[in-house]
């Protein structure tokens, strides 16, 4: 078991209705497996990217628990925490998330350097080269495509070997080859490494390279299956 | 904070070289009003404490003519050359007055601006037996008195020791060059009594004359010193009833106006250096609010690879600070640059005396000024840092979409 999440809600307050409050997910209980891809489809809005968060230590439940390895996530103090982040969690978010001042491959190597780990240089370069980012490492991002960036962010989250690694619509700039590329790299990084994965997807390509798919809507997971 | 987080904030800084400039031209902008400020203020000081001591006499006695104060004083505070005359026997008169300890005389001579002088300069006889004023100041250039036809010369007259000054077609030997008191005495010339007897028969011979009614043994003033005890005031008064002719001015008289100017110069540039530091405070504040909001999503990043809050903040303590060191190098640099080459400039644009700290006095002020411009930098940044600190990484990721 690699993470377990336990009746974990969030809950803004905003005027809906009668209520003055809504819940962006409502409490749902998950496990994630290690050696698994698992995989979280769902309409805009339907709680995914906030359930994605609550999981990967970045934004605390409105109740609830999350386990990693039976490390208590939220009963940590943030300095525990952020180094568990930054050890053994991997996390590609939406959008950018390149630090502007840093060159790629100072960018990849971030984590590790906050954390005062070595730096993982030879993990960086295997994953830059599968990937196609290695010829821009000393470029600064404000020189990169959408996709290179994206790709970045993924080396960026393989790179430090995370326990389980946590992809928010990580293909969403990428063209079919490159998607089929970063899809293959997280079922091979999970599947020999005995990682866990969980991606949060639009595309229906990344069902493929699942081994466990769950839907969401209206904050809820609706429903949860292995691939046919 | 350690050397990652340093060498992260280092290329933060450095890789955004607008964003560092406008905040350390910022910080300049206050440490150039502070450490510029302050320096003039204390040059004016300086200046008040040098005039105290050169004047050295709780009296000065002058002729009646000459009382026009302004001209007077203008001598002493500006370098003014002039001349005025009494009879040598006030001195005499002077010291017979109850409740004076000393009386020492000065005779004033003003060279021409013709072929008879080098330069134009008010020479000042003392006589070295008597004078208790003159003869400690020029004591720490020349350890021997002042020979016939020697003069010493005052920091801001042209000639160098060694060289050989004429006035009224006599010549001079410069033994001496005086330190700085930045009053009007440093653009002045001192010689003993047989040297300026010497020099006012030679300017008599051209036609410059000191003649007085009463006498050919002339003075311009009497420095009178107090006996410890008695009220000057009420001596004051006792010599102007006891010599004729003669006026005796509190040398205090002199320089309360000095020191009214002065204050009133001091509390210009306090409300200046406070305002700009009011300003500039605002404004950091105010741009690191708005660089802090912008640079949410990188942090949100910085949070989700491993950094805590605390490291966040101490980040941009550290980065604010950065640029307030440079800020306050440049400021202080630019106010050097500003002051130095140009103090005769703001001397006789302030028309006071402007005695210039010493090396080390301005080394102090500037480390101090750029300690102050590195902590209200740091300071400015800390509600952003605090502000940035509490919000969730997962919030803020959301938000910078």
């Amino acid at each position: 078991m690699a993470v377990k999440a336990e009746n974990i809600s969030k809950r803004y307050f905003r005027k809906t209705g009668g209520a003055n409050y809504f819940y962006a997910v409502k409490p749902i209980t998950l496990t994630i497996e290690a050696g698994e891809v698992a995989v979280l489809t769902g309409r805009s809005g339907s709680g995914k990217t906030t359930l994605l968060n609550m999981l990967s230590g970045l934004l605390k439940p409105t109740e609830g628990r999350v386990w990693i390895d039976g490390a208590d996530l939220y009963s940590l103090d943030d300095r525990a925490l952020s180094r568990l982040r930054g050890e053994r969690i991997g996390v590609v978010p939406q959008g950018r998330s390149a630090i502007d001042t840093l060159t790629v491959l100072e960018n990849i190597l971030l984590p590790a350097k906050l954390c005062g780990k070595p730096l993982p240089i030879e993990a960086a370069s295997q994953w830059m080269e599968r990937l196609g980012v290695a010829p821009l490492r000393d470029a600064r991002p404000a020189a990169l495509s959408g996709g290179e960036l994206r790709r970045m962010a993924i080396v960026r989250a393989l790179a430090q070997s995370p326990d389980i690694l946590f992809a928010d619509e990580p293909t969403g700039d990428l063209d079919d080859e490159n998607t089929n590329l970063v899809l293959s790299a997280f079922r091979d990084y999970a599947h020999e490494q005995k990682k866990a994965v969980f991606v949060v997807t639009h595309e229906n390509s990344a069902l493929q390279y699942a081994d466990m798919i769950y839907r969401m809507d209206g904050g809820q997971i609706i429903s949860s299956a292995e691939p046919k | 904070m350690t050397m990652k987080h340093f060498s992260l904030s280092l290329k933060n800084l450095i890789r955004k070289p607008g964003r560092t400039g406008t905040l350390a031209l910022l910080t300049a902008f206050l440490a150039l009003a502070v450490f510029g400020g302050s320096v003039v203020v204390l040059s004016l000081r300086s200046g008040l404490n040098s005039l105290e001591a050169r004047l050295g006499a709780d009296i000065i006695l002058v002729p009646s003519e000459a009382q026009s104060k302004v001209s007077f004083q203008n001598m002493f505070l500006q370098g003014t050359t002039g001349a005025f005359y009494m009879d040598a026997s006030a001195l005499d008169k002077a010291l017979e007055v109850e409740g004076v300890e000393k009386a020492a005389p000065q005779t004033f001579l003003a060279s021409l601006k013709a072929d008879c002088c080098s330069i134009k300069i008010q020479v000042i006889g003392i006589d070295p037996e008597l004078d208790f004023t003159v003869q400690p100041w020029i004591a720490r250039s020349l350890t021997r008195e002042l020979g016939d036809m020697d003069v010493a010369v005052g920091c801001k007259v042209e000639a160098d020791v060694g060289e050989i000054i004429r006035i009224y077609e006599q010549r001079c030997k410069v033994v001496a060059r005086l330190e700085a008191t930045g009053t009007g005495l440093d653009t002045a010339v001192y010689c003993n009594m047989d040297t300026m007897n010497a020099l006012l028969a030679a300017a008599e011979e051209k036609g410059v004359s000191h003649k007085i009614e009463s006498g050919d043994s002339v003075i311009s003033a009497v420095y009178v010193k107090v006996k410890d005890g008695c009220d000057i005031d009420a001596v004051n008064n006792r010599l102007n009833g006891h010599i004729r002719k003669v006026t005796a001015v509190r040398t205090r008289s002199m320089i309360t106006g000095v020191s009214d100017s002065l204050a009133g110069v001091s509390r210009t540039v306090t409300i200046l250096i406070v305002s700009v530091w009011a300003l500039a405070f605002f404004i950091l504040l105010l741009a690191f609010v708005l660089i802090i909001r912008e640079r949410a999503r990188e942090f949100a990043v910085l949070r989700l690879v491993g950094a805590s809050r605390g490291m966040l903040g101490r980040m941009v303590l550290l980065e604010s600070a950065l640029c307030g060191l440079l800020g306050g190098l440049m400021g202080v640099g630019l106010a050097a640059l500003l002051l130095f080459p140009f103090a005769q400039l703001i001397e006789s644009a302030l028309k006071l005396p402007y005695l210039m700290p010493d090396a080390g006095r301005v080394l102090l002020l500037a480390a101090g000024t750029v300690l102050l411009a590195v902590t209200v930098a740091a300071l400015s940044s800390v509600i952003a840092a605090y502000r940035l600190s509490r919000i969730d990484p997962g919030t803020a990721l959301r938000e910078g979409n």
